[in-house]
C-alpha cells in the first residue's frame, strides 16, 4: 500500500509539472464541448434553393413565397434558364432546384394533377432525405391552400376532415439538439483523454528507459499498475466534473437523474478504459505506436457508438458489433440518467456489462504486463 | 578461508529465435570483488546481465544471484541487487530529492530511512544547494553519480553497472571509480560492464566476452601475463582478433 502511494505521488507530480498536460485537462474539454455541441447537429438548416420559374404567374410567386417564409430555406434567386440553375448546382452554390413549368397557374385551376420538378443535391444522402421531407411539407401546405380556394373543395367537404397530428416529444420537449449531443460529447471527452493519456504513459517510461529501472526493483506488478493508473482514474473524474459543470452552466442540459449514479458508472467505466490503455501500452514500444493504436480504436468506437448515427439504422452485423463498444453503453447511460432521470435498476444491464468488461480487460492487461521477457 | 560465491552461473544461454546471444556461459563472482564484464558491442554483455538481474528469462542454464535462482526467485534477487543501466534512468522531470524519495519508496524504505539517506547522499555528492532542482538540468557526470548512489539506496549486496561511465569526461570517470572503490571496500560486490580498457585494469577480476562466449576470465595481471602483453587493451584486441 505504501509503495503504491509513492508511485501515485510521483505520477501526480509529473502530471502537474507538465504544463501541456494541464491545458489538455482543462482547456480541451471546454473547447471541445463548446465547438462540437454547437456544430455537430443533425438539424438541416440554411438550405439554398433556386427557382426556375417558367410560369411567372401569381401561383408560382405564391409558391416561391411559401419557401421564402420558411426558416429552413434561403431562396437565392430565380432563374429563367434551367441550364444556368444546373450550372449553379454544379458549382455547389445551391442545394435544391425547383423547376416550375409553363402554364403552372393555368393547369392548377383546370387539372387535378400537375407536376413540378425538384432537383436535390444528394451527395449527402441523409441531408437530401431531410430536405426532401421539408420541401414536401411546404408543397403539401401549399396544396391544401389551393384546395381550400378551389370549388372542387367546396363540393367535397369530407376531404377537409384531415387527421390532425399533435406530437408530444418526451425527454426533450423542444427537440433541442444540444441537449441530445452534450452528454454524448462529454462521454467522448472523458474516454479520449483517459485512453490517450494512460496508453502513452507507460510507453513513455519504456522509451526513456525508466521502466527497466522499475522492473529491476522488487515492486509487485499490481502495485505498479494501480499506482500508474490511479492518477488517470482521478483525472477522468475531474474531466467529467468539468464537463458536467459546462453542460449545466452553458447548455442548461437537464440533469433529471441522480448524479451519483453517473459518477458510479463512470468510475467503473474508467477502469475499463484504463485497462484498454494499459493493454495498448504493453503492446507498443513507442509513444507513436501507442497513439496510433489508440486513435484507431477510438475512431471505430466513436463511429459505432450511436452518438452520430443511430445504432437502430445500422445493418444487423454492425449492430451486433456495437455490443463490444464501451462508448455505446456510456452514451446510453448518460442520456438515460441525465435526460430521462433513469434509476440504478434501469441502467443495471449496462452497469453489469461494463463491470465484467472492465474485469476481463484489466485481467488481460495485467497478465500481458511483464516485468521480464 | 574459502571465498563466498555471490553469483554462480552455470551454462547460461539466451536465444532470440535463431540467434544465440549468450552461449553457454559459466562463471562465479565472489563477495566484495569488483568484477569487470568486458566485451565488444553486441558480444552479449547486456543480455547476460539482464538475465542476472531478473528481467530476462534464460533459455537454458542456471544462475543464482545473492543465493536466489534468477528464474524461480527473480523478485528475491531484485531485493538484493542494485542496478544502474546504460540509459540514464532517473526521472528528468523530478527533483533530486523526489527521485531519491521515489526509488527509496519503491524499495520499501521507511519515511525516516529515506530522510536520513537523502541527507547523507546529497552531502556526500555535494548536492545540498541544488537538492530541489530538476534532475534533467544536471550535467551528465553528476547524473551518473546520482544514479549510482540511488542504486545503492537500499544497501544491496551486489550492484550491477551497465557501462556507467559512457560519455563522461576523464575526471568524472576517475571520481566515479573512486565511488566504486569505496563501495567495494564496504563489502558490496560490484559487477560492471565497460568499454574502457583502462577501467578494466581497476577490476579485481575481468571476464572478456566474445561472440556470446566468455573467452577469458582472470585478474588483469594474469591475463596480461598469459597473453604476453603490457595492457588490457592488447589482451582485448588479441581475443577479439582471434574470432575474426
Amino acid at each position: 500500500m505504501k509503495t503504491i502511494g509513492f508511485i501515485i505521488q510521483k505520477e501526480f507530480k509529473q502530471i502537474f509539472r507538465d504544463k501541456n498536460m494541464l491545458k489538455l485537462i482543462f482547456i480541451l474539454p471546454i473547447i471541445q464541448l463548446l465547438i462540437l455541441s454547437n456544430a455537430a447537429t443533425f438539424d438541416v438548416k440554411n438550405i439554398d434553393i433556386i427557382f426556375v420559374d417558367n410560369d411567372q404567374s401569381k401561383a408560382s410567386r405564391e409558391l416561391e413565397q411559401s419557401f421564402k417564409s420558411s426558416n429552413y430555406f434561403n431562396v437565392r434567386s430565380s432563374f429563367f434558364s434551367e441550364k444556368l440553375a444546373v450550372e449553379e448546382m454544379q458549382k455547389g452554390n445551391t442545394d435544391v432546384i425547383i423547376n416550375i413549368p409553363n402554364h403552372f397557374d393555368r393547369d392548377l385551376q383546370k387539372e387535378d394533377k400537375i407536376s413540378i420538378a425538384v432537383t436535390i443535391n444528394a451527395i449527402d444522402a441523409a441531408t437530401a432525405g431531410i430536405e426532401n421531407v421539408y420541401i414536401n411539407q411546404i408543397l403539401n401546405t401549399y396544396n391544401k391552400n389551393i384546395l381550400a380556394q378551389s370549388k372542387y373543395f367546396t363540393e367535397n367537404k369530407e376531404i377537409a376532415q384531415n387527421i390532425l397530428v399533435i406530437p408530444s416529444f418526451w425527454y426533450n420537449k423542444n427537440l433541442n439538439y444540444k441537449i441530445f449531443m452534450v452528454p454524448g460529447i462529454l462521454v467522448l471527452l472523458v474516454t479520449m483523454l483517459t485512453l490517450f493519456l494512460s496508453s502513452m504513459n507507460i510507453v513513455k517510461e519504456k522509451e526513456l528507459g525508466t521502466l527497466e529501472q522499475i522492473n529491476v526493483t522488487p515492486i509487485k506488478k499490481y502495485q505498479f499498475i494501480i499506482g500508474k493508473l490511479f492518477p488517470f482514474w482521478i483525472l477522468g473524474l475531474v474531466i467529467l466534473t468539468v464537463g458536467l459543470i459546462i453542460s449545466k452552466v452553458i447548455f442548461d442540459v437537464p440533469m433529471l437523474g441522480n448524479m451519483a449514479l453517473i459518477y458510479l458508472f463512470t468510475s467503473v467505466y474508467l477502469l475499463l478504459i484504463l485497462g484498454i490503455g494499459l493493454f495498448i501500452s504493453n503492446h507498443s514500444d513507442t509513444q507513436q505506436q501507442a497513439m496510433f493504436i489508440a486513435w484507431f480504436i477510438m475512431v471505430i468506437f466513436i463511429l459505432m457508438s450511436g452518438l452520430f448515427t443511430p445504432i437502430e439504422s445500422m445493418p444487423k452485423w454492425a449492430q451486433n458489433s456495437t455490443l463490444i463498444n464501451p462508448i455505446r453503453y456510456f452514451v446510453e447511460v448518460m442520456r438515460m440518467v441525465m435526460l430521462k432521470g433513469s434509476g440504478f435498476l434501469d441502467i443495471l444491464p449496462q452497469f453489469i456489462i461494463i463491470s465484467s468488461y472492465a474485469f476481463v480487460m484489466n485481467a488481460l492487461a495485467v497478465w500481458s504486463y511483464k516485468k521480464s521477457n | 578461508m574459502e571465498k563466498e560465491k555471490i553469483i554462480a552461473v552455470q551454462n547460461l544461454t539466451k536465444k532470440f529465435g535463431d540467434f544465440t546471444a549468450v552461449k553457454n556461459i559459466s562463471f562465479d563472482v565472489y563477495k566484495g570483488e569488483i568484477f569487470g564484464f568486458l566485451g565488444a558491442n553486441g558480444a552479449g554483455k547486456t543480455t547476460a546481465m539482464k538475465m542476472l538481474i531478473g528481467i530476462s528469462n534464460p533459455t537454458s542454464g542456471k544462475a543464482t544471484v545473492a543465493g536466489f535462482d534468477v528464474k524461480e526467485k527473480a523478485e528475491m534477487v531484485k531485493k538484493n541487487i542494485g542496478y544502474m543501466s546504460q540509459k540514464f534512468s532517473l526521472y528528468d522531470d523530478l527533483t533530486i530529492k523526489e527521485n531519491i524519495q521515489f526509488f527509496g519508496g519503491i524499495y520499501g524504505l521507511s519515511r525516516t530511512e529515506i530522510k536520513s539517506k537523502t541527507e547523507s547522499l546529497v552531502k556526500e555528492l555535494q548536492l545540498e544547494t541544488i537538492i530541489n532542482s530538476l534532475v534533467g538540468s544536471l550535467p551528465l557526470g553528476w547524473k551518473q553519480k546520482l544514479s549510482f548512489s540511488v542504486a545503492l539506496l537500499h544497501e544491496p549486496k551486489i550492484v550491477f553497472l551497465d557501462e556507467p561511465t559512457g560519455g563522461v569526461d576523464p575526471i568524472t570517470r576517475r571520481q566515479f571509480w573512486e565511488m566504486i572503490y569505496s563501495q567495494a571496500y564496504k563489502g558490496t560486490t560490484i559487477f560492471v560492464t565497460t568499454h574502457y580498457m583502462d577501467e578494466a585494469e581497476y577490476c579485481d577480476r575481468v571476464s572478456i566476452m566474445v561472440d556470446g562466449k566468455i573467452e577469458a576470465l582472470d585478474t588483469p595481471k594474469n591475463l596480461k601475463k598469459h597473453f604476453k602483453v603490457d595492457s588490457m587493451n592488447e589482451v582485448f584486441l588479441k581475443l577479439a582478433r582471434n574470432v575474426e
